[in-house]
C-alpha cells in the first residue's frame, strides 16, 4: 500500500501558513495587551512585531534551504508559544516594575533563534553529533556544575544554577541538558546492544548486569549532585526522568523502570530526609495554605497560594489579556507565568497552550519514530521527554500536584538561557525530523524486483535501504506495519 | 524501539492529562472558594476598583467610578459630598462599604438577580459587568436648602418626606464630612483621614444622625399619646382635662410638671386643644397612667417603635419600653425615661397623619436603571400600615395647627403655608442641654409634604430658635415648586 507512495512533499507552504496564523497569535496578543491596559499602541508595537516576523520567516527561508523536509508543525507552535511568552512579559512589564523585560525576551528570541539557524545551517545532519558523544558528556559536566566555581558563579533565589558573564547572567544547565542528551543517546545507541543482551532474567523480566547499570548510575548521581550542591529539586527531576525515558526507549525493558523508580525513590526520601531545601518544599506543597507557611518571610507558600489564586481568578474564560492581576504573584514573568496565562486565559486558554505542548512534544517524538538512526531515535524522544518534564514540573508545581520546584516553561518564561537552550533543542529536532522525512538518495542501486520494488517510480524511496536494519525499515513504514517491524525484534 | 517511544508518548500524554485535570479542578469547582480566600488580594482589588454604577440625583451622578491609574482600575468619586455623605456612605479599599454603597451593592456591581441577562450578555459580549445605575428620590435643591438650613456648629437632621409615596425629598444632617477623604486608595492614608473626620465632636462615618441617633422625643411623643387617646373613643379634641402645675408620681418623690417657661399655668382645666398645643405634660401622664402602658406602646409599635426597617439604609430601632411602673410610664408618655426615637421614626408618624392615618414605607430609591438604562427597578409606593383611622388623623391635624397657630410651634407660622405641626424638646439626664425637636406636615388641609428638625445636645433657647423656623424654610422651599 504505501509503497506506492512517492517522495514525500516538503510541506513548507504549510508551514509558512502555519506562521502566519502563529505571527497573528503573537504580535495580535501583544497589541491586544497594550488596548485592554491602555499603553498607548505606538510604533514600538510595530517595530517589535516586524523584527519577530523578520527572524522567524528567514528561519523559515533557511528550513526550506537546509531542511525542506523537516516537520512543519514545529516551528509554528514554538513561533506562537514564544510570541504569547513576550506578550504576556510585556503585559506584565506595563502593570508595573521594570519595564523592559519583553524587549530583552524579544532581543533573546533573536539571538536564541540565529544560534539555532547556525547550528541547523552548519550541522547538517544531526548524526554527526555522534561522534561527540564523550566530549558531550565532558562539556554537560562542566556545564552544570560551572555555578560552583567561585567568581563566576552566581546565586539567585535560593538556587545556584547561574553564572555571571559580566553583561548578563547565564543559567548553564539550560545548555547542560542538551549535551547531556546528546551523551545518553550517543552512549545508548553505542551501548544498546550489550546492555540487551546481557543479564539475568527474574520471571518475566531480564535485569540488566550490574556493569551496564552505569549509565543510570551517572544519570541518577547528576541529578543527585544537582539537587544537593545546587538545590536545583526542578532539574534534578528532569534529568533523571530524562535518562530513565532514555534508557527505556534504548532497550525497551520495563526492568529498567523498575530499578529507575526504585533509585526515584530512595533518592526522593533521602533528599527529604536530609536536604532542607528538599524538605521546606514538600512541607509548603503540603501545607500550602497553612497560615504559619504562608506567611513565613523566606521560603513561604506565598507563591504558589497567590498563584492558584491567579488561576481561580481566571476561571473558564480568563479575564483577558491585560485585565487580570497576574502581577500579584511572585515571578509572575518567569517561574510563573503559566500561571498568569491561566488568570487572563482561563481555563480555556491554559488548555489551548497545553495542547500546543502536547503536539510540539508529540511532533518531537513523531520525528523520533521517523527516523532511522538509534542515535537520532533516542536525542529526538530525549528531547520530547526535556520537554514533557519541564511543563509537567512547572504547571505541576503552580497547581500543587507535585512540589514546586524552579524550572521555567519552555519558550514562554522570561530568561535568555532557557530560550537559547530550547530554540538549540528546536533545531536538532527539526534536523533529525528532515532526515526521518528526507527521501532518501541511493544512487543506481535500486530493487528492481520483489515486494520492495512494485510501484515504485521514483528512485529516491525508502525500499532501498529497507534491509539496512529493521529499525531504519521500521521507520519508514506505517505506523502500523513499524509495530510489526520492530515489537519483538529484540 | 518505536513502541517504547509510543509508550513513552503515552506516559507523557498521562502526565498532560494529570495538568489538565489539577488546572480544571482550580478554575472551576474551586474558584468561589479560592476567590473569597483571605489571602486573596485579587478579589479585593477587583471589587475595590471596579467600575461600580452611579448613584443620581435628578440625574446628575453624586457618585461615581472614574478610571484610576492606582492599582486599582477606579475612583469612586462624589460629588457635593457634605450634602449626601450620610445617604452615599462611603467606598473605601480600607473597609467595607457603609450607607447606600453598602444597601445598593448589588446593583451597583451589577452582581442584583435582576441583573442576570446584563451579566450573560457581557459574558458573551466581552464588555465588563456594569453595576446598575441608582436614582434617588432626593431633590438636590432641596437638599442642599436643609444642608444650608441647619446650623453650622451644631448636632442637626432635617428629613422631607413626600406623604402620599413615602419618597425622602431631603434628608440632611450638620456636621457631615468629605467622603472623598475615605475613599482614597491608600490604607495609610484612609486611616489619618479618618482620624480627622472622628475628632469632629459629634461627627461619625459610619452614623447617619437622621436614621441612626435615638434621642429622646421629647414631647413629639405626645403623638403617640394623642393616638392612642383619640384611638380608644374616650377623648377627643374638646375633652376637658384637669392641667395642674405638676403631679408627684406614684410611688416615688418625683415630680413631673408642666414647663415653666410655656402658657399651660393659665389653665388649670384646659381643652385636648389647648393641652396640645401648649405641650401641657400632667394631662398627658395622667391620661397614660389612666389608660395603661399596652394601649401606648401598641400605638408607638404600630407607627414603628421596636423595629428596625429599610429604606434601604438601616434606621436604627427607636424604643419603647416594656413592664414600666406607672412612674416610668408617665415620663415615658412625654417623651422621656427609656423612650427614644430617631427623626426618621418621628417622620415617619408624622407621614401617617398626614396622609389620613395610612404610612407609606419611607425610601430613598427612586429607580434602578441597567447599564443599558433600561429600568430594572422603579420605586412603587409601598402601605405599612393604618397605625391611625383617617378620624383620629384629622383630629389630630387639628391639634397640631393649633399648635402652630397658638401654641408651641407659633415660630412655624405662616401666612402663605397652613402648617400643622407639633414641637418637642427632649431633656438629657445630668446636662443642661435638650434635644429639640419639631416636626409637621403642610398643607393642612391637603398634606404633601412631611418636615421632620431636630437638633441633639442643644441649649434650650437656640434649639427652640432653630427648629420652627427651619421647618418653615423646608415647607417654603418645598411647596413653593
Amino acid at each position: 500500500m504505501i509503497r506506492t507512495e512517492t517522495a514525500p512533499a516538503p510541506r513548507r507552504n504549510l508551514e509558512l501558513f502555519l506562521l502566519l496564523l502563529a505571527l497573528v497569535v503573537a504580535v495580535g496578543a501583544q497589541i491586544i495587551t497594550a488596548a485592554a491596559m491602555d499603553a498607548p499602541i505606538d510604533e514600538g508595537y510595530y517595530v517589535d512585531g516586524g523584527i519577530y516576523a523578520g527572524v522567524v520567516l528567514v528561519f523559515h527561508i533557511i528550513l526550506r534551504i537546509r531542511a525542506k523536509y523537516a516537520d512543519p508543525f514545529i516551528l509554528p507552535i514554538v513561533v506562537t508559544l514564544n510570541g504569547l511568552g513576550i506578550a504576556m512579559i510585556h503585559r506584565i512589564d506595563l502593570a508595573g516594575g521594570d519595564g523592559s523585560v519583553a524587549d530583552r525576551q524579544l532581543l533573546w528570541s533573536a539571538v536564541s533563534m540565529a544560534f539555532a539557524m547556525a547550528l541547523l545551517w552548519f550541522l547538517q545532519d544531526h548524526r554527526r553529533l555522534r561522534q561527540l558523544t564523550y566530549l558531550s558528556l565532558v562539556v554537560g559536566t562542566v556545564l552544570l556544575f560551572l555555578p560552583m566555581l567561585p567568581g563566576i558563579g552566581m546565586e539567585i533565589n535560593g538556587a545556584r544554577i547561574w553564572v555571571n558573564l559580566g553583561f548578563a547572567s547565564f543559567q548553564p544547565s539550560e545548555l547542560a541538558k542538551i549535551a547531556l542528551g546528546v551523551f545518553f543517546a550517543g552512549f545508548l545507541a553505542n551501548n544498546r546492544d550489550l546492555i540487551l543482551l546481557a543479564g539475568r532474567k527474574f520471571g518475566p523480566l531480564q535485569f540488566p548486569r550490574i556493569q551496564d547499570l552505569a549509565p543510570l548510575m551517572i544519570g541518577w548521581l547528576v541529578a543527585i549532585g544537582v539537587l544537593v550542591v545546587q538545590t536545583d529539586l526542578g532539574n534534578s527531576i528532569m534529568f533523571f526522568g530524562l535518562f530513565m525515558a532514555m534508557i527505556y526507549v534504548a532497550t525497551s525493558r520495563l526492568s529498567w523502570i523498575i530499578i529507575g523508580g526504585l533509585l526515584v525513590a530512595v533518592g526522593g526520601v533521602l533528599a527529604w530526609m536530609f536536604v532542607p531545601h528538599v524538605t521546606a518544599r514538600v512541607d509548603i506543597w503540603l501545607n500550602a495554605f497553612d497560615e504559619d507557611i504562608y506567611s513565613r518571610e523566606f521560603g513561604g507558600s506565598e507563591q504558589v497560594v497567590q498563584g492558584i489564586f491567579g488561576l481561580a481568578n481566571g476561571g473558564l474564560t480568563g479575564t483577558g489579556l491585560g485585565s487580570g492581576m497576574p502581577n500579584r504573584v511572585p515571578l509572575a514573568n518567569s517561574d510563573m507565568i503559566l500561571a498568569a496565562f491561566g488568570e487572563e486565559l482561563g481555563l480555556i486558554g491554559l488548555t489551548a497552550m497545553l495542547l500546543l505542548y502536547l503536539l510540539l512534544f508529540s511532533r518531537f517524538m513523531r520525528a523520533g519514530l521517523g527516523t532511522r538512526d538509534a542515535f537520532g531515535k533516542l536525542l529526538a524522544v530525549g528531547f520530547a521527554v526535556m520537554l514533557v518534564l519541564q511543563v509537567f514540573v512547572v504547571l505541576g508545581g503552580i497547581t500543587r500536584v507535585i512540589p514546586m520546584t524552579g524550572l521555567t516553561a519552555p519558550f514562554l518564561a522570561a530568561g535568555g538561557s532557557s530560550l537559547l537552550g530550547n530554540w538549540l533543542i528546536v533545531a536538532l529536532v527539526l534536523l533529525i525530523s528532515h532526515a526521518a522525512r528526507r527521501p532518501i538518495v541511493v544512487g543506481p542501486m535500486v530493487n528492481a524486483s520483489g515486494d520492495e520494488a512494485s510501484g515504485i517510480e521514483n528512485p529516491t524511496t525508502e525500499a532501498a535501504e529497507a534491509t539496512a536494519s529493521e529499525d531504519e525499515a521500521a521507520a519508514f513504514q506505517d505506523e502500523d506495519e513499524a509495530r510489526s517491524g520492530t515489537g519483538g525484534a529484540r | 524501539m518505536n513502541n517504547a517511544i509510543r509508550h513513552t508518548w503515552v506516559v507523557s500524554v498521562g502526565l498532560f492529562m494529570t495538568l489538565f485535570i489539577a488546572i480544571s479542578v482550580i478554575q472551576v469547582p474551586m474558584t468561589d472558594e479560592l476567590n473569597a480566600h483571605p489571602h486573596n488580594v485579587r478579589q479585593m482589588y477587583q471589587d475595590r476598583g471596579a467600575d461600580r454604577g452611579t448613584i443620581t440625583v435628578d440625574g446628575d451622578p453624586i457618585a461615581e467610578s472614574v478610571p484610576s491609574d492606582s492599582a486599582f482600575d477606579h475612583q469612586r468619586v462624589y460629588h457635593d459630598p457634605e450634602l449626601y455623605a450620610g445617604i452615599t456612605g462611603f467606598y473605601s479599599i480600607a473597609e467595607p462599604p457603609t450607607g447606600l454603597e453598602s444597601a445598593m451593592n448589588e446593583y451597583l456591581t451589577g452582581q442584583a438577580d435582576s441583573q442576570f441577562f446584563d451579566r450573560m450578555t457581557a459574558l458573551f459580549t466581552g464588555s465588563a459587568d456594569e453595576g446598575a445605575q441608582v436614582e434617588l428620590t432626593i431633590d438636590p435643591e432641596l437638599q442642599q436648602v436643609a444642608y444650608d438650613t441647619l446650623a453650622q456648629g451644631e448636632r442637626g437632621s432635617i428629613i422631607v418626606t413626600d406623604v402620599e409615596t413615602g419618597e425622602i425629598r431631603a434628608m440632611a444632617t450638620r456636621p457631615s464630612y468629605d467622603t472623598n477623604e475615605l475613599a482614597v486608595h491608600s490604607t495609610s492614608q484612609f486611616s489619618e483621614n479618618k482620624a480627622e473626620i472622628e475628632s469632629v465632636e459629634g461627627l461619625s462615618p459610619y452614623y447617619f444622625r437622621p436614621i441612626n441617633s435615638t434621642i429622646a422625643p421629647g414631647s413629639t411623643f405626645k403623638l403617640v399619646d394623642l393616638a392612642a387617646m383619640l384611638g380608644s373613643g374616650d377623648y377627643s379634641p374638646d375633652t376637658m382635662l384637669d392641667n395642674p402645675d405638676q403631679i408627684t408620681l406614684p410611688q416615688s418623690q418625683t415630680q413631673l410638671g408642666n414647663f415653666f417657661g410655656g402658657n399651660c399655668h393659665t389653665s388649670s382645666r384646659a381643652d385636648l386643644t389647648f393641652i396640645t398645643a401648649q405641650s401641657c405634660n400632667t394631662p398627658f401622664a395622667e391620661a397614660a397612667m389612666d389608660m395603661g402602658e399596652d394601649p401606648i406602646r401598641e400605638a408607638a409599635e404600630d407607627f414603628g417603635w421596636n423595629s428596625e426597617m429599610q429604606i434601604p439604609l438601616s434606621v436604627t430601632a427607636s424604643h419603647f419600653p416594656e413592664d414600666l411602673t406607672d412612674a416610668a410610664l408617665a415620663q415615658s408618655s412625654i417623651g422621656q425615661y427609656d423612650v427614644t426615637a430617631t427623626p426618621m421614626q418621628i417622620n415617619m408618624m408624622t407621614m401617617a397623619i398626614a396622609n389620613g392615618g395610612t404610612m407609606m414605607q419611607p425610601t430613598l430609591i427612586e429607580t434602578v436603571r441597567g447599564s443599558d438604562l433600561q429600568v430594572i427597578e422603579q420605586h412603587e409606593p409601598e402601605e405599612l400600615g393604618q397605625p391611625i383611622s383617617s378620624d383620629v388623623a384629622d383630629d389630630m391635624t387639628e391639634l397640631m395647627q393649633a399648635a402652630v397657630e397658638e401654641g408651641t410651634a407659633h415660630r412655624a407660622n405662616s401666612s402663605d403655608i397652613d402648617i400643622a405641626a407639633k414641637t418637642g424638646t427632649g431633656q438629657i439626664g445630668g446636662t443642661d442641654l435638650v434635644n429639640s425637636w419639631v416636626t409637621g406636615f403642610a398643607p393642612a388641609d391637603d398634606p404633601q409634604y412631611a418636615v421632620t428638625v431636630a437638633y441633639e445636645r442643644i441649649v434650650f433657647e437656640t434649639g427652640t430658635g432653630l427648629t420652627a423656623p427651619n421647618m418653615l424654610t423646608m415647607f417654603e422651599a418645598v411647596i413653593e415648586e
